[in-house]
């Protein structure tokens, strides 16, 4: 029976990642792994892909209490294999006592989980790996200075899809849809969370802690710096991603999908879109009508399904 | 299985002989030609519970070499193998994994590097790791495949070395061809080599440990790339010391160079791995003509065994050193390593000759050695001597005439 939360001090108190990083104040993503890791415990080992959690640990400091081994951009899932399968072996020849065993957890940015490492991801689903996958999403390659991703939303600006009076919306492209790539192969459990939703994401990792198998975790990584917004403000970015519908908070498991938070009344999404640099240009020096309201569209046509 | 038994075996089942008498826990693999029969061998002996432990089929080299990091990173003995574009597309993670300082043999089957893509053997593949911080064994003979997997385990996971092993041996030349090799006893070898503990932290939960954090600040970054050409470096003691214990036990004894009719030699060939059985076979031929020819033959690459390489060449005067690899608009990847290694030392040969031959599975023909001594007997200073000649010329003018005919074009 797996005990749920049903207020933020149910939470427990225990801490995984002590304060000091050298992460960015305000980092929806830190935040996320932090409440992630209350749930998983410090019998974790993570393999990080190159991005900005590389500097989670920057030696000799580590804030983990938990185990730690920075892998390449493409390598954290195949690293992850090698240390299952390690462990596996000792467990099974019996030279690891059980109480030994860890669960072993994947970092990595949308950048990696979308381009370079999917491919090794997608053969580790095939392989039914036994590993947790965390993706921190902030929508772009956020270590080298925000550029473009493959989950860079539509009608945003990076600094390699800037918005010019030939591509005034920015990025042309919509964000690839990482939750039904992995839903394809069929693993044992997908949610998307939000560091704005803490009950929600601990009952989740809570839940996904009992199974075995691939299970993924994509989650919405508000980033003050790239997005362009105040450190202090990244729960109300965070909240109205949510609220306007942009970031369905839901989950896969045992082939349903289920939102698990249902913004109630959706706000329009300008909500989300005017607070944040990367989207100033959909309304100065001119409101950018189309582009808005095709976001909203895409929004919309996305709760159709659901409403 | 007697002790000193004998089988007629490939390169590629001396290979996984080898890691089948190290009782190695894990293997991921993935396939690429010439290196197939070592998998294909070991996925049928975990399957049928002949080794114990896991085989893993896994997505690219790159994956591969993560895997096998990772898992020798949380305590268990591994191996894998690759070869040529496999190389290339792992090198991101050989040089992630040796910088990791895990322990663990890998075997290249050496094999040319596209473009033009081929099957067959030079050293291109194998000289690209060069400067990633592991260790290079490299075999001449079925028999050295075997007995390099044994050194080589018991070298990457001593204390003072713990890095990555590559055993070096040719594509289709050694891979495919069966030579009688002596197969130690298991008991003895679990006595050379015992089950694998490591010595090193390990991932587990009661030692949580943070590996290959970032650094920032280029002394840092220095400390660990000069402990790791530290370890490199240490590697050649425990060669020396290794080796010797293993000729205690199965009677054969390697240093990290060979010597071949040194002695008295007036014209020296550096070479290594299948090709200097050829070399060995022109220093016959050429002694029967009275030509005092010898040859210095490399086990060792990475620690380059310099004084080794010394104490041989020192006092020779002509010296010719044959690259199968080639690094355009400088030539031999090995020459100017050789050549540097003499440098300041007095007696020092007088004259060095860099040759680039068996590029692609190319033969290096008797009459090669032969013109390679004309070269050494002049006092012309020249530039790296291609082992080309005039009949490849016209093989290679025959099919480009083809390739032109067909396109309705005309030969230039």
């Amino acid at each position: 029976m797996i005990k749920t939360h049903k207020r933020v001090s149910d939470l427990h108190p225990e801490e995984i990642i002590t304060p000091g990083t050298g992460l960015c104040a305000g980092c929806g993503g830190l935040e996320g792994l932090r409440l992630a890791l209350k749930e998983l415990g410090k019998d974790v080992v993570i393999c990080n892909a190159a991005g900005c959690f590389t500097l989670l640990s920057v030696y000799p400091f580590t804030p983990l209490q938990g185990s730690w081994l920075y892998t390449t951009m493409g390598g954290p899932v195949p690293a992850a294999q090698g240390i299952r399968d390690a462990l596996d072996v000792q467990l099974k020849k019996g030279k690891l006592p059980s109480q030994e065993n860890l669960q072993v957890l994947v970092v990595a940015g949308d950048g990696s989980s979308n381009d370079i490492g999917l491919g090794p991801t997608s053969a580790a689903l095939h392989r039914k790996l036994d590993f947790i996958y965390f993706c921190y999403d902030n929508e772009a390659y956020g270590n080298t200075g925000f550029q473009l991703s493959a989950a860079s939303p539509f009608g945003s600006s990076t600094q390699t899809s800037p918005s010019t009076h030939e591509h005034p919306a920015g990025a042309e492209k919509m964000k690839k849809n990482l939750f039904d790539i992995w839903k394809a192969q069929d693993p044992t459990y997908i949610a998307t969370v939000s560091p704005r939703e803490p009950i929600d994401l601990s009952n989740k990792f809570a839940k996904a802690k009992t199974m075995s198998g691939p299970r993924m975790f994509i989650c919405m990584s508000p980033c003050p710096t790239g997005w362009g917004f105040d450190p202090k403000d990244a729960h109300v970015i965070a909240k109205l991603a949510v609220d306007t519908g942009i970031f369905p908070i839901k989950e896969y498991f045992e082939g349903k999908v289920v939102h698990t938070k249902r913004p109630r009344k959706r706000l329009p999404v300008e909500k989300f879109l005017e607070r944040q640099k990367r989207f100033s240009h959909l309304f100065y020096p001119e409101r950018c009508e189309d582009v808005i309201s095709q976001i909203q569209k895409n929004v919309d046509d996305y709760w159709s399904h659901f409403e | 299985m007697n002790k000193h038994s004998k089988m007629m075996l490939t390169g590629n089942k001396a290979a996984a002989w080898g890691v089948r008498l190290a009782q190695v826990d894990y293997v991921p693999a993935f396939p690429i030609t010439p290196q197939t029969e070592i998998v294909e061998t070991l996925a049928q002996w975990f399957s049928d519970g002949t080794l114990t432990g896991k085989y893993t089929n896994m997505d690219s080299e790159h994956s591969m070499f993560m895997a096998a990091g990772a898992a020798a990173a949380t305590g268990v003995r591994v191996f894998t193998a690759s070869s040529s574009q496999g190389i290339l597309h792992g090198m991101e993670a050989l040089y992630t994994i040796a910088g990791w300082r895990v322990p663990l043999v890998m075997v290249n089957v050496s094999r040319a590097l596209a473009t033009p893509i081929t099957l067959e053997p030079d050293h291109n593949d194998v000289m690209s790791t060069r400067d990633c911080g592991m260790v290079q064994l490299h075999a001449e003979t079925c028999q050295e495949v075997l007995d390099f997997i044994l050194i080589g385990h018991r070298i990457a996971e001593h204390p003072q070395v713990a890095l990555p092993v590559l055993v070096n041996m040719d594509g289709f030349y050694l891979s495919f061809t069966r030579e009688p090799v002596v197969l130690p006893e298991p008991s003895e070898v679990a006595r050379f080599l015992p089950p694998y503990k490591s010595e090193q932290p390990v991932f587990k939960a009661s030692q949580p440990m943070a590996r290959a954090s970032a650094v920032f600040g280029g002394a840092t970054y220095s400390y660990f790339k000069i402990q790791q050409d530290l370890a490199v470096r240490q590697a050649e003691t425990v060669f020396h010391e290794v080796s010797e214990e293993f000729a205690q036990y199965f009677g054969r004894n390697y240093g990290p160079v060979e010597n071949f009719m040194m002695d008295d030699a007036e014209f020296v060939f550096v070479m290594s791995n299948s090709f200097a059985t050829k070399g060995k076979a022109a220093v016959l031929e050429l002694r029967k003509q009275g030509i005092k020819a010898g040859l210095l033959k490399l086990r060792l690459i990475r620690p380059f065994p310099t004084q080794a390489i010394a104490d041989s060449l020192l006092g020779h005067h002509k010296v010719a050193v044959i690259d199968q690899n080639l690094s355009p608009g400088m030539g031999g990847i090995l020459f100017p390593e050789i050549v540097t290694s003499l440098y300041s030392r007095i007696n020092r040969p007088e004259k060095f000759l860099s040759v680039i031959g068996g590029l692609g599975g190319k033969d290096i023909l008797k009459e090669d050695f032969f013109s390679i001594v004309e070269h050494l007997r002049s006092d012309k200073s020249e530039g790296p001597l291609f082992l080309y000649n005039d009949d490849d010329l016209k093989q290679f003018k025959k099919v480009s005439h083809i390739a032109l005919a067909e396109k309705g074009g005309s030969e230039s």
